[in-house]
């Protein structure tokens, strides 16, 4: 008895400062044969379900690790007003008069920048135990996948709606309205999520989450600054004008634009929409291939 | 599960995996059957972690076959997967969220609706005395709830076929007998457990066979006895009250028992591999030891006789000892597992 009482307090004490006060479990046969007794097994969840309970997941991550919103609040706050007050004067005259031109732009730049983080997230995922039991259930294969998608929408959008609201404190006033912002937004937050497949790709492709983050700098550094979003391109040089017209990041920038004030043209939406579409299509294909043979 | 009875829950044919150029799994048979607890005991880097990666669907075989119930774990992966669970050898549940948070999303996965989840993730808790944790962060848990709250998120629903990697390691005796216990309540209920360990005594109070895995191979399979006497001994310590006497019961052991007896640290202390062979088994032989002992009047204070341990069963088995070969002219062997461990070790210590 007393090496029983001895471990008890090994317990307690290796507890302490932890959240656990003693850890007096006696397993149970009775109890433990209840729980185990072979039961009915649900049917399988939709493909919808699993990935909705996943996106809970990256909800609850968020609940418990609140800090991780820094990056889609502390930051664009700041992208936005070092670029505003920057570039207005030198740019276009006044700060107010840039920031017409600015706050679009801005606003996708700080989404399409914080869309890397899901990389990030899913290369800390592999390395911990979870991911393997995901791997082993008997869900629908992308839902896992789909479910941090769903959770970095939120923080897009949440992002989003940081810089706008923070614009219009500066004096930014949209023509399209609200519902031209509201669908701006909505295509921001949908392009960032067909995007984001690049991320999950890099993060179960590459061995650490340093090596994530630099190839993520590299693609999204070029992607966001040789764009419409600062200046218009017409004083570049021709072959950066070329890189700019086909960049779907300054594709969706004319887009975002176009809708928040008010003079979208078609084409620039069905643009966004067939390159949210490939990205998809490819790194999406890619990023399965890679979680089933991990 | 009773028509069950009678099929192999596990069988394997020449199962490979290759890293690069190190041969992890190479050419693994197993027949594992329904409803008993099958231990794979091996060293680290043997390749049991591997072996159980590729049955659980996790990892594509490079070679050979692997059936899970009969379902091939390549072309009918998904069927295997609503028949198995997996308790990993690090934290397979998300050390972010609560213990009740983990087991509802894993039963919202499996299909349970919402209220039907926490119902069940409720009764889990309770069941493996962690409904006063339910509701902390599994980071702030102690390895042994960790563990617990690890295999209750694999019994969610009670599988066929559970896998349990190295369900023991790095944990203390006491948290280590709950898992047993857990171990057995669960067999009991007819699922199969496949259990991995580096612990002979593990399974030897587990599992009803045991597969000895070396370098990627099955050196030895067999019943625990089977296995133990196999090896054929066992190792007795013999403490004494006078240092003095050390040389002289040194004589009396070697001469008794036939075999080297070696000085420990302890300059009280000496032990000693007990064969078994003509003269009786280690036990019975080291009895008669200790009577000769007295009878020459040194004073025994106290004497153990252990089972042969994993080295012993290794070196039986190998005629090599486990560990240090292994690592040292096979420095990339070592690293199919070793950033994991190393990670683990440090997740030890920190709790």
């Amino acid at each position: 008895m007393s090496t029983a009482a001895e471990t008890t307090t090994t317990d307690a004490e290796r507890a302490a400062g932890t959240a656990e006060a003693a850890d007096g479990f006696e397993p149970d046969r009775a109890t433990l044969a209840a729980v185990l007794a072979p039961a009915e097994r649900p049917p399988r969840p939709s493909p919808l379900t699993a990935s909705t309970v996943f996106g809970w997941r990256a909800m609850l991550k968020i609940k418990h690790v609140p800090e991780q919103l820094f990056d889609v609040t502390v930051f664009p706050v700041m992208m936005t007003l070092m670029f505003t007050y920057l570039f207005g004067g030198a740019l276009a005259g006044s700060t107010s008069e840039y920031l017409q031109f600015l706050l679009p732009g801005i606003m996708v730049m700080s989404v399409v920048m914080t869309t890397m983080y899901t990389g990030v997230a899913v290369n800390t995922d592999i390395a911990k135990g979870v991911f393997d039991r995901f791997r082993t259930l008997p869900v629908w294969r992308p839902s896992a996948m789909v479910g941090y998608l769903l959770g970095d929408m939120l923080r897009y959008a949440l992002a989003s709606v940081v810089i706008l609201t923070l614009g219009l404190v500066l004096g930014y006033r949209p023509d399209g309205g609200p519902v031209g912002v509201t669908l701006a937004i909505l295509l921001l937050v949908g392009f960032s999520f067909a995007f984001s497949w690049i991320w999950t790709m890099f993060g179960l492709l590459l061995r650490s989450e340093k090596s994530v983050m630099g190839i993520s700098m590299m693609v999204i550094f070029p992607a966001t600054f040789l764009s419409n979003i600062m200046v218009s391109p017409d004083t570049m040089p021709g072959w950066l004008q070329g890189f700019v017209d086909v960049n779907p990041v300054a594709r969706l920038v004319a887009a975002v634009r176009g809708l928040m004030n008010g003079n979208v043209e078609a084409g620039q939406l069905l643009w966004v929409f067939v390159a949210a579409g490939v990205l998809i299509a490819v790194f999406g294909t890619l990023t399965m291939r890679l979680y089933n043979r991990k | 599960m009773s028509e069950r009875r009678g099929e192999l829950a596990i069988e394997t044919s020449g199962l490979v995996k290759t890293f690069g150029e190190l041969r992890a799994v190479d050419g693994v048979d197993l027949a594992v059957p329904t409803g008993t607890v099958y231990g794979v005991l091996g060293p680290n880097g043997a390749g049991k972690t591997t072996t159980v990666r590729m049955l659980a669907t996790l990892l594509r075989p490079d070679g050979g076959e692997a059936r899970v119930f009969g379902h091939d774990v390549l072309t009918e992966a998904d069927r295997v997967r609503s028949l198995v669970s997996l308790t990993g050898q690090y934290a397979s549940v998300d050390e972010d969220l609560t213990g009740a948070e983990n087991l509802i999303l894993l039963a919202r996965l499996l299909g349970h609706r919402k209220p039907a989840a926490r119902e069940r993730a409720a009764a889990l808790l309770e069941a493996f005395g962690l409904t006063a944790a339910a509701d902390k962060q599994v980071k702030n848990y102690s390895g042994g709830m960790r563990r617990r709250v690890d295999i209750a998120a694999s019994i969610l629903n009670t599988p066929d076929l559970l896998f349990l990697d190295e369900p023991t390691t790095g944990l203390d005796p006491r948290s280590r007998n709950q898992v047993w216990d857990i171990v057995r309540a669960v067999v009991a209920q007819g699922t199969t457990v496949l259990l991995t360990t580096q612990y002979l005594d593990e399974a030897d109070q587990l599992a009803g066979r045991i597969a000895v895995i070396d370098t990627g191979r099955v050196i030895a399979e067999g019943t625990p006895g089977q296995l133990k006497s196999s090896v054929g001994s066992g190792s007795v310590r013999v403490r004494l009250r006078e240092a003095d006497h050390r040389e002289k019961a040194r004589q009396v052991l070697a001469t008794r028992l036939g075999t080297e007896v070696a000085l420990d640290a302890d300059p009280v202390s000496l032990s000693a591999r007990v064969p078994a062979d003509a003269g009786g088994g280690p036990a019975e032989r080291a009895a008669a030891a200790l009577g000769e002992l007295a009878a020459a009047g040194i004073v025994v204070d106290d004497f153990s006789l252990g089972q042969p341990s994993l080295d012993e069963v290794f070196l039986a088995l190998t005629g090599k000892p486990t560990q240090p070969a292994r690592s040292a002219d096979d420095p990339a062997g070592a690293t199919e597992t070793s950033d994991r461990e190393r990670s683990a070790d440090r997740k030890e210590t920190v709790a």
